[in-house]
């Protein structure tokens, strides 16, 4: 469509801009306050006009996102957010699309969507907020739920494997994977800004604390005293290094071809022996092997942007095949030309 | 090679209408055949009507009885609305067609046989134990003519350098010529086809063509016809006409809604027979505004067409019975938003996958009915493949003017069937309007859902300055938009989103009742039965009795004068390709009214010298 009518003059926002100033209704401790204080914070900066920006939702407590945002909002169907979110950004690339979503609307009843859209690089932004539980309907398994873990629906412990979302998102061909934490504010708002800056899909799985049905999921993670020992921060060509001191690191074992957990200083390990984080590779094995990195214990949980490439997105495709196809038409139809075209014959009154 | 140059030595006799039907093989190339005749047909003037019947499977074990497909046209030198109950002439290419097809040839019609393929392995396929050919009463129940197209084609072809496999896939191409020949058709426009549609295979072409000429002369100069046949052009209204089958012609109404808006038509979808047609052409169209966008399952097709249509696009989707059931919560979510939606669905035999190319009308309680909560939408159903056009633009008009999703019912007969259509002046089309807000509409805010006094919504799309708003599936307050639990509220919003839905009864006519307005008898039809009804109640008219026509375009709302018309006649009988659904309908409707339910629900299309039966029966 060619009917937008963006401000020629993107006004200076601030994070008010963006409140609806309806007042969110999640549970008093909700991590989704954080993570639309983020978002808020995020997107004055964007150099995007407010009426330019969509919020798309599916169910679950963080799809009621979108009512909290000055912007236009569709609060939609489970799990299907993203065929939303495609059809509008295919129709009107100019917006600036987000997909706001939690771990059982996206991965479970709508893995299929959430798969495809990252398969075809459709330029949204996707952030699925992962509490590992249920909680709209009031605390069942989820597919990001622990093995073992005991909810209202697995009273005897969950028998199912919980996916791995950046796996996942790598897996289907994610050009943008990224994770971080309700309660790491600073990290978080970076990362949503990242996203925002993508050219793609940009898929951030936000660790997000459910106070009511799965309090404290990530707290091994979060606590003070542990979390510079249990937290990777990755950033583009820096070292993959962590810990207090910032002694410990990642290496690449050769022998293996697997990630090891080093210290610099011990055994001869130096600096320069730690990975270097590339997040512009092409080649996904290496963001692949870190999303895996905290599946095995005594890995650290890393957080930051896996995986951030450009390659061509199918709404940019799409309207350059449009562009393509006008331009060798020899002339514009008429409707009845058009209608015509093929073998006719003539009926004489 | 005598072919149209050489002056024919039979007489030819004229005949007002033929039903034609090419069966063979799966892989024998029938569907090609029979629409090339129509094509001939067609440009000869002809009116024409057609019916194509094939297997599910693409390509069946070869020989099997449940591989054989069909292709039955109706020629006629008048307004032909069906494509015929019975054929006059069969033309089979093997044991299993003619098995599965000779039970429907008129009693002395004419029976073209391929001998070639009636082989011991082919007749045990089929399931005859000795060859029916040499069965006397065959022989002297129709005009039998016995050819071995297989040996013909191969001496037509001798030395080409064909493969046996390419040489015996020619033989079809004896069989349209032969036709051709039979019906008094002109070669050399046929011979141009060929050529043209093997453009990229000229080697094929040329042997196509070579076959095609066989047959052709095969006819003049053996002596198994007596007589030619021509049947003189029909006296269509004036016009440039050409041919479209149902979906073709739907795919022309929406993009034709491109090109008349300026607005992009944006299609959400995935493919199912017997729809997928819809979406093939549409893809085809980018330079006339059209987006297409297959995607991942039937769910995300119509949820890519509402999340285009809240950006302000003209959004299609369009599938088939497994297909609407996955949808059915979406066009609930397009009930709530009030976004303009169409969702074609073309009917197939049901439930669960049922016969995916065969035709059936047992969508319609779905589709009037079938959402969870009060989410009424207007349903229209297309009558003929070339109505499929008009209906798509009507659907889309009325989505948009009263911004709500609509159904357009169509069903596997109208959508591969074909007919002339007479290529319309701009000025004969719907107007389709989009009006999208462009300032607030109640001080200085936007009211997403303040209604105008037809009760329609406004419709401000992404992009606009001022107008930011939120929609959703939660019930909404009545101005604001935003979410409300209050029991009051929802209510009201039910009551006026039904209330919206019967006005749109404003854009549908009344009913036009086909012969005498009050008599003895009503035949209430919908969707695709029309010509068949239609044509039941010209010949009960032809009769002498008291029997008049009404058809439903519009299924919801239905048309204010309908009560009315029921009314004036002693009986009212509704046929259809389902278990008496519309009939369940009228009678719900319709207090009092007790129509007589006709069905038929064997994946074809009424017969009309069935529907006189049973009026008969009940005048």
């Amino acid at each position: 469509m060619s009917t937008t009518t963006t401000a020629p003059v993107i006004p200076a926002y601030t994070k008010k801009d963006f409140e609806s100033g309806v007042d969110p209704r999640w549970c008093p401790g909700c991590g989704d306050y954080s993570i639309i204080n983020q978002v808020q914070r995020a997107l004055p900066s964007a150099g995007v006009a407010r009426e330019n920006i969509v919020f798309v939702s599916g169910i679950g407590c963080s799809s009621r996102f979108p009512y909290y945002m000055h912007n236009y909002g569709m609060h939609t169907v489970h799990g299907r957010a993203p065929s939303f979110a495609a059809g509008l950004k295919l129709s009107r690339p100019e917006l600036q699309v987000w997909v706001v979503t939690g771990d059982g609307d996206a991965l479970a009843i709508g893995g299929n969507h959430f798969i495809h859209a990252l398969r075809r690089n459709i330029d949204i932004k996707i952030l699925m907020f992962n509490n590992r539980i249920y909680g709209l309907t009031k605390g069942q398994v989820s597919p990001t739920s622990e093995l073992g873990k005991k909810t209202k629906t697995t009273p005897h412990g969950s028998p199912d494997y919980p996916f791995n979302p950046p796996a996942l998102a790598l897996g289907a061909g994610g050009t943008f994977v990224a994770r971080s934490i309700d309660v790491e504010g600073a990290h978080l708002g970076a990362v949503v800004q990242a996203a925002q800056a993508h050219k793609g899909t940009a898929y951030v799985e936000i660790y997000q604390n459910c106070p009511v049905f799965n309090d404290g999921a990530y707290q091994n993670l979060t606590d003070k005293a542990v979390k510079a020992d249990r937290q990777l921060r990755m950033e583009h060509g820096k070292p993959l290094l962590f810990g207090k001191d910032m002694k410990k690191g990642i290496r690449f074992d050769p022998r293996t071809a697997h990630l090891e957990v080093v210290t610099v200083g011990e055994n001869g390990v130096k600096e320069a022996d730690i990975l270097v984080h590339d997040a512009h590779r092409d080649d996904p094995t290496l963001a692949f092997m870190l999303a895996n990195l905290d599946q095995a214990p005594g890995f650290p949980t890393p957080i930051g942007v896996f995986r951030d490439v450009r390659r061509p997105t199918v709404d940019e495709i799409t309207w350059q095949l449009v562009g393509e196809a006008k331009a060798a038409a020899k002339k514009q139809l008429s409707v009845p030309e058009f209608l015509a075209q093929g073998e006719t014959w003539t009926v004489k009154g | 090679m005598a072919t149209q140059n050489t002056p024919s030595r039979r007489k030819v006799r004229q005949v007002e209408a033929v039903t034609i039907r090419f069966v063979g093989d799966s892989g024998d190339g029938m569907q090609l055949t029979g629409a090339e005749f129509t094509r001939a047909s067609a440009l000869a003037g002809n009116d024409v009507a057609t019916f194509p019947d094939f297997p599910a499977e693409i390509r069946a074990p070869a020989g099997s009885l449940y591989g054989v497909s069909g292709y039955q046209v109706n020629i006629g030198a008048h307004d032909l609305l069906t494509p015929g109950d019975t054929p006059d002439v069969l033309v089979a290419m093997n044991p299993a067609a003619l098995k599965t097809n000779l039970g429907d040839l008129k009693l002395g019609g004419l029976l073209v046989v391929n001998t070639g393929a009636f082989t011991p392995p082919n007749l045990e396929k089929a399931g005859y134990e000795k060859n029916p050919l040499e069965d006397e009463v065959l022989q002297s129940t129709y005009r039998y003519v016995a050819i071995d197209m297989n040996r013909l084609t191969e001496s037509a072809l001798a030395g080409s350098g064909l493969s046996s496999k390419d040489v015996a896939r020619c033989k079809n191409y004896f069989a349209l010529g032969l036709l051709n020949w039979l019906y008094s058709r002109d070669a050399d426009p046929q011979v141009e086809a060929i050529r043209r549609k093997f453009q990229k295979k000229p080697e094929l072409a040329e042997a196509n063509i070579k076959v095609f000429q066989a047959g052709f002369a095969y006819g003049e100069t053996s002596e198994l016809f007596y007589e030619r046949y021509v049947v003189p052009p029909s006296k269509l209204a004036p016009g440039t006409y050409r041919t479209v089958t149902g979906n073709h012609a739907a795919a022309l109404g929406f993009a034709t809604v491109a090109k008349t808006t300026g607005r992009e038509v944006f299609f959400g979808g995935y493919p199912i027979t017997p729809s997928t047609e819809i979406v093939q052409d549409l893809s085809k169209w980018k330079e006339h505004g059209v987006v297409t966008f297959q995607a991942e399952d039937e769910i995300a097709g119509i949820g890519a067409a509402i999340g285009a249509a809240f950006g302000g696009s003209l959004a299609v989707t369009a599938t088939s019975g497994p297909g609407l059931a996955l949808k059915v919560e979406m066009m609930g979510l397009a009930v709530m938003l009030e976004l303009p939606l169409v969702v074609v669905d073309v009917q197939r035999g049901g439930p669960s996958t049922g016969m995916p190319t065969k035709t059936e009308q047992s969508d319609l309680l779905m589709a009037l009915f079938g959402r969870h909560g009060e989410a009424p939408m207007p349903v229209l159903a297309a009558q003929s493949p070339g109505d499929c056009f008009w209906a798509a633009m009507e659907a889309m008009r009325v989505a948009v003017k009263w911004m709500t999703p609509v159904l357009l019912l169509s069903d596997g007969y109208l959508a591969q069937g074909s007919e002339p259509f007479r290529i319309p002046d701009l000025s004969e089309l719907p107007r389709v309007e989009p009006r999208y807000q462009k300032e607030p509409n109640r001080g200085e805010k936007y009211m997403p859902y303040l209604r105008d006094e037809k009760l329609v919504r406004p419709w401000a799309i992404p992009g606009t300055a001022g107008l930011e708003h939120r929609v959703g599936g939660l019930e909404k307050d009545s101005l604001t938009g935003m979410v409300s639990y209050d029991g009051a509220n929802h209510e009201h919003m039910i009551r006026i989103r039904a209330q919206k839905v019967r006005n749109v009864v404003e854009d549908v006519p009344d009913v036009k009742v086909d012969g005498p307005e009050k008599g003895d008898l009503l035949l209430v039809s919908w969707g695709g039965t029309y010509g068949s009804v239609r044509t039941a109640a010209e010949a009960l008219r032809a009769q002498g009795k008291s029997v008049s026509h009404a058809h439903l375009r519009w299924l919801n709302p239905l048309p204010r004068n309908l009560g009315e018309v029921l009314r004036r006649f002693k009986k009212v009988m509704v046929p259809e390709v389902n278990d008496g659904q519309l009939a369940f309908y009228l009678r719900g409707s319709f207090p009092g009214i007790d129509p007589i339910s006709h069905t038929r629900i064997n994946g074809k299309p009424l017969r009309v010298s069935e529907l006189v039966e049973k009026a008969n029966q009940i005048l």
